[in-house]
Parts: structure tokens; C-alpha cells; sequence
């Protein structure tokens, strides 16, 4: 109730400033064009954990190539702002396609050096119109109507806006958008899913490019008028001070620092001069000490504090939607997994030696071991996380050694991490709703325009499905975060199972639980398997395994120790050897 | 181009790149031990030429009162932080080293200023009232955020940019310097000149390396600090502090700095915002050497030093877009030999 008119009254002063004096209306132009960039920039930087200082660059890019186009060629501005975008596209897959690789401050260093390169192009180039720039360009011309008028470019430029706002909501909501926001929890969780982190950080880094293009864009064809001034890296950086201030983890926070930085310095530019009596940008000054501050004392800026004082988003229900499809899942006591003579050596260290055993469907085998056996090495070599250095691994009819994880959960594969990998900050159901990245295929486009509102109901049916089959159904709307570490380790199997696997692969599930916890979870477990779904699971609690598994494999030194029903493996010498220490 | 024309211009590319490794170096270092991407490093180069500048026309620095009221934060946050861990006995003696030093400092220039001393002194002058603003700065901006990730560590460094930069136009304006040669010789090494200054700068790299591989290699602070650099948490584990370390690492940027700028003031005109370009420059190396190898960032600042004195000559309206752009191909050539991923902290 309270967030709809907070709305209400955001729109309405939005179209409620054209009635004050114009100067009113150009800093609201302003604001308008900063926060396309800033909306950008907070997907970049506080979903994803990247930043950028070539923001203004990117602006500089669309504004000068249309200036160039439309006043040396007269081309249309609607045909420029096409070529700017396929520039700004390209520009931004390379320097993302050659950083994202590395560590996450490659990024930013590679943005700085672009930044300034393209500043000093803009002043030295003659075609460019050097540190004068370029006048005279035309004004957009609409259905006819030349847009020249400042009052309805300024509704243009709001349009613009809060489309962007628009559609950067519906992305994050999205299945492609739910895995971006898990992405700074490191790529391995979200590529265990079946998707790719390299590639969503790149798309991501090209849609923050774009939006800061059309605004570029919007720009030149508001002044008319450009030079390199306002693409500098000192612009670059101010875009990133807006999004910490206003608050980078939130879209929102983009629209309230665009305004509060703009608002700031025009303040400041007006007293600070006066007061020193010397000419000069001196509210760098000024915003230098509010970022370091805010960064000590408020890292979300200041939308985190609306935020807190905002009722909570009411939740939505679960709806009726048609079930996913599921994998037809093979014949009971068929093979489904074969490791064959697998060995993972580090230099001289034998951390996994010729490991050989199968799991068939619907059967549940536990991997056990004493601690540093071998066991996590050998579950990451059938995930596809660590390479093998010999041997092979069959998954059904096809050889996954050496496949990408993703590739492998394509297959039918699911897994926990020992350590858990939620998100803190997304409900326990998006969390679950990442499992089913692979059962639907809505790519970003129909997400920017809600066009995947039907298949991503039905992947919230499914989440809230397997939730409520692991007893969590109380829990669905609630931060994951804030759960026990015992229910979070449920909640990853819930993700797990999400993803409609063939085989679970289970790291340490029963860590952490309590004694009534082990027990619901071995009853889930069984549940699964007289499913007919198959579980390998790596454990020390030999208590919780003996009267669930069929199977045991155990693992000493990187080797197979033994193999056998529970009773064989209770029974025998040797593991009682190396669990006890020999008696 | 003639031989002749090669040879100037590769002297001057010497001579830069001398001080692009210097700075790159420092940088390397400073990221090792506290992950803080020192963009900001550049500024102490600007702060060193025009301090000593203000210091020959016989008016008191504007650093000097910076270098006051950072000590003054840093007093305050030092007590409250001793005050909240309950750790008051320890009070007397931490503002003590805090304040005492740049009040000594200070009361030391003021009484130095009129008196029109010998270069020599006030080049140490100079260097007791910039290079402690590293640390400083270190303890204010950055030791609150030792926890905080590499980004968000780099949003404060750029923060800390606009501040001295902002700092550098209220100090000393908007004037560019040059400032005294330490040596006004000059030699002639087969037709070609050499100033007394740039052998000047030659030595004061070749002995600052000196005495960095010493310090680094033979003692046991040094080591420490390499250990940091390596493994901040392991180091911790055997008791190397990282706040102590983050400090040292701060003071030899601050003092780098500091010292290129003393370096070429008499070569170049420097602004309050020459330094920050300066840096970057030093940057490019630092992100040769992939932000950890020495010897590998030392090479990319001979890279940036050649390719920026060459292109000056072909085409000199594009130096810096040469510079800059070289970053490109550079991080493409490691993005193609770091063989695995690496993931985020």
C-alpha cells in the first residue's frame, strides 16, 4: 500500500516538474538521462559484482556517432542511434570477452584505460570537431513532429527511463536474471545449474554499455551540441559515485543517486567557489569523503535505509500452473554411472588413484571415507568441477570426463556443495527456482518484456513443489540467509531435485543437522529412491548411511578400499582398520 | 628518422619508464598486501613537486595542514576504535604516535619556510610531509574497509583520487611547475647530451630496487610483508598483523610517489592533476606483470615509456590514446595464458 503511493507520488512529481521554471526542467532532464546510465551501472556492479568506469565513454560513443552521422551524412537520428548501439555491442563484447575471463578487477582497470582513451580520441580526432565538438545537430524528429520543444524531451527522456527501469526488473526476475543475481557467489553454483558465467556477465556488461549508449544518445540530440568534456573518466566515475550513494543494490538506488549526486552538485558548484574564492571542481572534494564514508558506515547507500522503512512486498501466492515436463527416468537397475579407472594427480600427489565403481538407477550408494580419502576430489571429478587426469567417467550412454559442468547438468546430474552456495538475499524459493535453469529456455529478450510470465510460473510451482516435498513450505518467502545452516543444506537439495535429475549427487547433506533432521532426511531420501531417482552420496556419518544406502564404496589414501552391502562393509577388517584406527 | 632522433627519444623513454616501474612497483606491492587498487598513487607525484615549489617560493604547503587534519581523523577513529574494544590504557600511547610526528612535522616547516634553505633540505622537507600522508590515508579511508571486497575497495581508491585531486587545485591551484634540477650538469656521450637530472633519475631507481630486492629478499620485515602479499590469511595465522603491513606498504607508495615526482619536476611541467596520468601509466605496467610479478611490471613500464616517447614523435596528438589502448592487447595476451578461471573472493 505504502510502495504503490510512493509510486503514485514518484510519477506524479515527475510529470509535475515541467511546471516549474525551466531551470527545474533541465536538471530533471539531467537526472533522467543519469539514472538510464545508473540503472545499468546497478545491474553491473551491485548484481553482479563487476564495475565499469567507461560508462561515459559508452555515452560518448552513442552522442558522437550520431553527431558525426547525422551532421557530416544527414543521416536519420533513428538509423545512428542503430549504428551506435551495434558499436557499443561490439565494443563491449570484446573488452568483456577479453577481461571476465581473469579476476573481477580486470574489468574496471580495463574500462579506466578505454575511458581515457576514447576522452583523448574525442579531442584529437579533427572529423570529431576536436576540444570544441560538434554543433548544429539535428533535433529527433517523431511522427513528423520535430522534438525541439525542452518540456517534451523531457517526458522522451523519463519515457526512456522507466522503460529501462521497466524491463531491468523483469531481466532480474527472470531465469536468466535469478542466475546473474547468484553470480557473486562465484560462477560455480549458478554453472552446476547448466549456465554459463562467463556468458551472463558479458550480457550483462553489454546491457549496462547499451542503456549508457542511448542515453549518450538522448544527450546529443537534447544539447545539440557536443564536445569530449562530459565522457571523461572523472563523468565515468561519478556514475559509479551515484549508484553507491543512491544505493547499488537496488534499481531504485540508481534513480535516487542520479538525483542526489546531480542535485548535489549543482549546489555545490554554486557555494563551494564562493566560499574558497577560487574557481574549480571542488565538490570532488565533496563527494570524494561522502563515498568513503558511506562505504565504512552504509554500504547500501541510501535506498538500503527506504528500504528498511518500507513495509515488506507482500507475498506472492503460488499459483495454479500446469506441471514441467519431467525426464522419463531409465529402468530400475540400469547402469547410470560408471567411473572407470579414474586418477586425479596434483603434480606428484595422488589425490584420487584408479577409482572404479557404479551406480545403477534408484539405487542410493554412499561414499565414505576417512577424512582427506579422496572423497570430495573424486565427487568434483563427476561433476565435471576439477579435470581427471586419467580414466573416464560414463554418465548413461555418454563420457563426461572432461565435459563442463554445466554440460554435465545438462545431462541429468544435480548436486549440493559441502559448502553451502545460497544466495543470501533471494528468497528460499528463487533460490530453488535456480535448479530449474535448464527446464525452461526463456532467453533475455522475452524476460525484458514479461513475455515469460507462463513458463516462470510454472518453474515457481515447481520450486515451491520440491520445497514443500522437503518440508520447507513455511520457509518459501523468507531471505535464504536467514534459515539454520541445517534447513539451507535442505534447501540445497530442494535445488537440487529442481533441476529433475537422474542422478543426485549429495556432498555432505547430514552436516550440521540434528538428530531428528538426519532422520526426515533419510526418509526423503528413501522417498526419492522408491521414486526411482538414483543418489550417490559423499558423508562421514556411517550412523545416518547404514540403514538408508544399498550400497557403500570406501575410500582410503585416493584408493578404493572397499565395496559392498552396509552389513559387508560393518563387517570388514580392513575399513574397520582405517575408521578406528585397527582394534 | 635519423639515429640521432632515436637516440633522444629512447633516452627519454628511459627516463619515464624509470619512474613508470617505480610507481608500478609500488602499486604492485600495495594491492599484494591490502587488495586496495591504488589508483590514487599518481597524486603524490603531483603533491611532491608542488610541495617543494611552494617550499621555494617560501610559503607554507597545503599539504601540511592535509597532512594535520588526517592525523586529526585518524586520532579520533584510533580513540573511538580503542574505546569501543575497551582497550583505554592504550589510548596515551597510539595518539601519541599518531599526532606527534605530523605536529613535529609541521612546527619543523613552519619554522623552515621563511629561512630560503639549501635545495637539499627541502627536498627532505618534502618527503617528511608527503610521505606520511600514505599511512594516513591508509588508516582513514581504508583500514575500516579491511574486510571488503576488491570493488568496492577500488570505488574508495577512486573516491581518495578525487579528493587529493580536488585537495591538489585548493593547495597549490591551478598553476603548473617545474621545479630545480638536483644537478645542473651536462654530459655529452657521443653527440648525444645527457642532463645531470635524468642520471639523477637513473640512480635513484637503480638504488631504490637495490634496495626493495634487499629489503624484500634478506630481511625478516621484508619477508613478512612478501608473506602478506602471498597469503593475507596465513600470514595472520603466524602473526604478521596485515594493518601493520598495510601501513608499511602505504608509506612506500606514498613515499614512490613522493619521490618520482621530486624526480621530474625539473623535466616536466607538472599540474595538481598531472600525477594522476603519471600513475595510470605505471598502472599499465603493474597490469603487465598481471598485478603480481615485479620483474614483469618492470618491463611493461620500459613498454610504456618506449611506446609513449615513440608515439610522441609519430603521431603526437595520440600518445596517450597509444598508452592506453596497449592495455587492450595486453590484457587479451593474459586473458589467453591464464589457463584456469579464477574465481571471485
Amino acid at each position: 500500500m505504502i510502495r504503490r503511493a510512493g509510486l503514485i507520488s514518484f510519477v506524479m512529481l515527475l510529470l509535475a516538474v515541467p511546471l516549474f521554471p525551466s531551470f527545474y526542467l533541465t536538471m530533471g532532464s539531467y537526472i533522467g538521462l543519469y539514472s538510464i546510465v545508473a540503472i545499468g551501472l546497478v545491474l553491473l556492479t551491485g548484481v553482479t559484482g563487476l564495475t565499469s568506469f567507461g560508462q561515459a565513454a559508452f555515452m560518448g560513443l552513442g552522442a558522437y556517432t550520431s553527431a558525426v552521422l547525422t551532421t557530416q551524412f544527414s543521416w536519420s537520428p533513428w538509423l545512428t542511434l542503430l549504428i551506435a548501439l551495434a558499436l557499443t555491442i561490439i565494443i563491449a563484447f570484446i573488452l568483456g570477452a577479453i577481461t571476465l575471463r581473469m579476476g573481477g578487477h580486470y574489468l574496471p582497470l580495463a574500462t579506466i584505460a578505454w575511458g581515457i582513451s576514447l576522452y583523448f580520441l574525442f579531442g584529437t580526432i579533427p572529423i570529431l570537431g576536436g576540444s570544441n565538438g560538434i554543433v548544429d545537430i539535428n533535433a529527433l524528429q517523431l511522427f513528423g513532429i520535430e522534438l525541439r520543444d525542452e518540456h517534451i524531451y523531457y517526458y522522451l527522456i523519463w519515457g526512456v527511463c522507466l522503460v529501462a527501469l521497466w524491463i531491468s526488473n523483469n531481466l532480474l526476475d527472470s531465469r536468466e536474471g535469478r542466475a546473474v543475481r547468484a553470480l557473486k557467489g562465484g560462477v560455480s553454483m549458478v554453472e552446476a545449474f547448466g549456465a554459463s558465467g562467463l556468458r551472463l556477465k558479458n550480457i550483462i556488461f553489454i546491457y549496462s554499455a547499451v542503456l549508457a549508449c542511448l542515453a549518450g544518445w538522448l544527450y546529443a540530440h537534447m544539447q545539440r551540441f557536443v564536445n569530449p568534456s562530459p565522457f571523461g573518466l572523472n563523468q565515468g566515475i561519478e556514475f559509479l559515485f551515484m549508484i553507491t550513494i543512491g544505493g547499488a543494490f537496488s534499481l531504485w538506488g540508481a534513480i535516487t543517486g542520479a538525483a542526489v549526486i546531480t542535485l548535489l552538485k549543482t549546489v555545490l558548484q554554486g557555494i563551494l567557489p564562493k566560499l574558497i574564492s577560487q574557481s574549480g571542481n571542488f565538490e570532488i572534494i565533496v563527494f570524494g569523503i561522502m563515498i568513503v564514508v558511506v562505504l565504512q558506515w552504509m554500504r547500501g547507500g541510501i535506498w538500503a535505509f527506504v528500504e528498511k522503512l518500507l513495509p515488506s512486498k507482500p507475498d506472492r501466492p503460488i499459483g495454479n500452473s500446469p506441471e514441467l515436463a519431467m525426464r522419463i527416468q531409465p529402468e530400475r537397475g540400469s547402469k547410470l554411472l560408471r567411473v572407470d579407472d579414474v586418477t586425479k594427480a596434483y603434480g606428484g600427489l595422488m589425490a584420487v588413484k584408479n577409482m572404479s565403481f557404479e551406480v545403477s538407477t534408484g539405487e542410493i550408494v554412499g561414499l565414505i571415507g576417512p577424512n582427506g580419502a579422496g572423497k570430495s576430489t573424486m565427487f568434483n571429478l563427476i561433476s565435471g568441477e576439477l579435470p581427471r587426469t586419467q580414466g573416464n567417467i560414463h554418465f548413461g550412454a555418454h563420457a563426461i570426463s572432461g565435459l563442463h559442468p554445466s554440460h554435465i547438468a545438462r545431462l541429468g546430474l544435480s548436486r549440493t556443495f559441502q559448502h553451502v552456495r545460497l544466495i543470501p538475499g533471494m528468497t528460499t524459493l528463487e533460490n530453488v527456482m535456480i535448479g530449474a535453469y535448464l527446464r525452461t529456455h526463456d532467453g533475455i529478450f522475452s524476460a525484458c518484456l514479461r513475455l515469460n510470465r507462463g513458463s516462470d510460473e510454472r518453474v515457481r510451482a515447481e520450486a515451491a513443489k520440491q520445497l514443500r516435498r522437503v518440508g520447507l513450505e513455511e520457509s518459501m518467502f523468507v531471505p535464504a540467509g536467514t534459515l539454520s545452516l541445517g534447513k539451507q543444506r535442505v534447501v540445497e537439495i530442494a535445488r537440487a531435485l529442481c533441476a529433475d535429475p537422474l542422478l543426485l549427487l549429495l556432498d555432505e547433506p547430514a552436516a550440521g543437522l540434528r538428530y531428528l533432521e538426519k532422520k526426515e532426511l533419510a526418509a526423503l531420501l528413501s522417498d526419492l529412491r522408491s521414486e526411482g531417482l538414483s543418489v550417490l552420496i559423499v558423508e562421514h556419518d556411517m550412523e545416518f548411511l547404514m540403514n538408508l544406502v544399498d550400497r557403500f564404496v570406501v575410500m582410503e589414501f585416493g584408493e578404493k578400499l572397499a565395496e559392498g552391502m552396509p552389513h559387508e562393509i560393518r563387517s570388514n577388517p580392513a575399513v574397520l582398520e582405517a575408521y578406528l584406527g585397527g582394534i | 628518422m635519423d639515429f640521432q632522433t632515436i637516440l633522444i627519444l629512447a633516452q627519454d623513454a628511459i627516463t619515464n619508464s624509470a619512474i613508470y616501474a617505480l610507481l608500478a612497483l609500488a602499486l604492485i606491492l600495495v594491492f599484494g598486501v591490502t587488495r586496495v587498487i591504488f589508483v590514487a598513487q599518481g597524486e603524490f607525484v603531483s603533491y611532491g613537486a608542488l610541495t617543494l615549489a611552494s617550499l621555494q617560493t617560501g610559503v607554507m604547503p597545503g599539504t601540511v595542514w592535509l597532512l594535520l587534519i588526517l592525523a586529526f581523523i585518524a586520532a579520533c577513529m584510533e580513540t573511538a576504535r580503542l574505546l569501543v574494544s575497551g582497550a583505554r590504557h592504550k589510548l596515551p600511547g597510539a595518539l601519541a604516535t599518531i599526532l606527534a610526528p605530523p605536529l613535529a612535522i609541521a612546527a619543523l616547516v613552519k619554522i623552515c619556510t621563511p629561512l630560503h634553505l639549501h635545495l637539499g633540505w627541502q627536498l627532505i622537507l618534502t618527503m617528511l610531509i608527503v610521505i606520511p600522508l600514505g599511512p594516513l590515508i591508509y588508516r582513514v579511508a581504508f583500514r575500516p574497509l579491511a574486510d571488503a571486497t576488491v570493488l568496492v575497495l577500488l570505488i574508495a581508491a577512486v573516491a581518495v583520487h578525487f579528493v587529493l585531486v580536488g585537495l591538489g587545485l585548493l593547495f597549490f591551484g591551478a598553476e603548473g611547475v617545474r621545479t630545480p634540477p638536483f644537478s645542473d650538469a651536462q654530459f655529452t656521450f657521443a653527440n648525444l647530451n645527457v642532463s645531470g637530472q635524468s642520471l639523477c633519475v637513473y640512480a635513484t631507481t637503480i638504488v631504490f630496487v637495490a634496495i626493495m630486492a634487499w629489503f624484500f629478499n634478506k630481511t625478516l620485515y621484508g619477508k613478512a610483508l612478501r608473506a602478506v602479499a602471498f597469503n593475507r590469511n596465513g600470514a595472520r595465522l603466524v602473526g604478521i598483523t596485515p594493518h601493520l603491513a598495510g601501513t608499511f606498504s602505504f608509506a612506500l607508495a606514498s613515499a614512490i610517489g613522493c619521490l618520482s615526482g621530486l624526480l621530474i619536476g625539473p623535466i616536466t611541467t607538472l599540474y595538481y592533476d598531472s600525477g594522476f596520468l603519471i600513475g595510470l601509466k605505471g598502472f599499465v605496467g603493474a597490469i603487465v606483470g598481471g598485478m603480481a610479478s615485479y620483474p614483469i611490471a618492470a618491463a611493461g613500464a620500459l613498454m610504456v615509456g618506449f611506446s609513449e616517447s615513440f608515439s610522441s614523435f609519430w603521431l603526437s596528438g595520440y600518445k596517450d590514446v597509444v598508452v592506453f589502448t596497449m592495455i587492450i592487447p595486453v590484457l587479451l595476451w593474459r586473458s589467453l595464458t591464464t589457463a584456469h578461471y579464477e574465481e571471485e573472493e
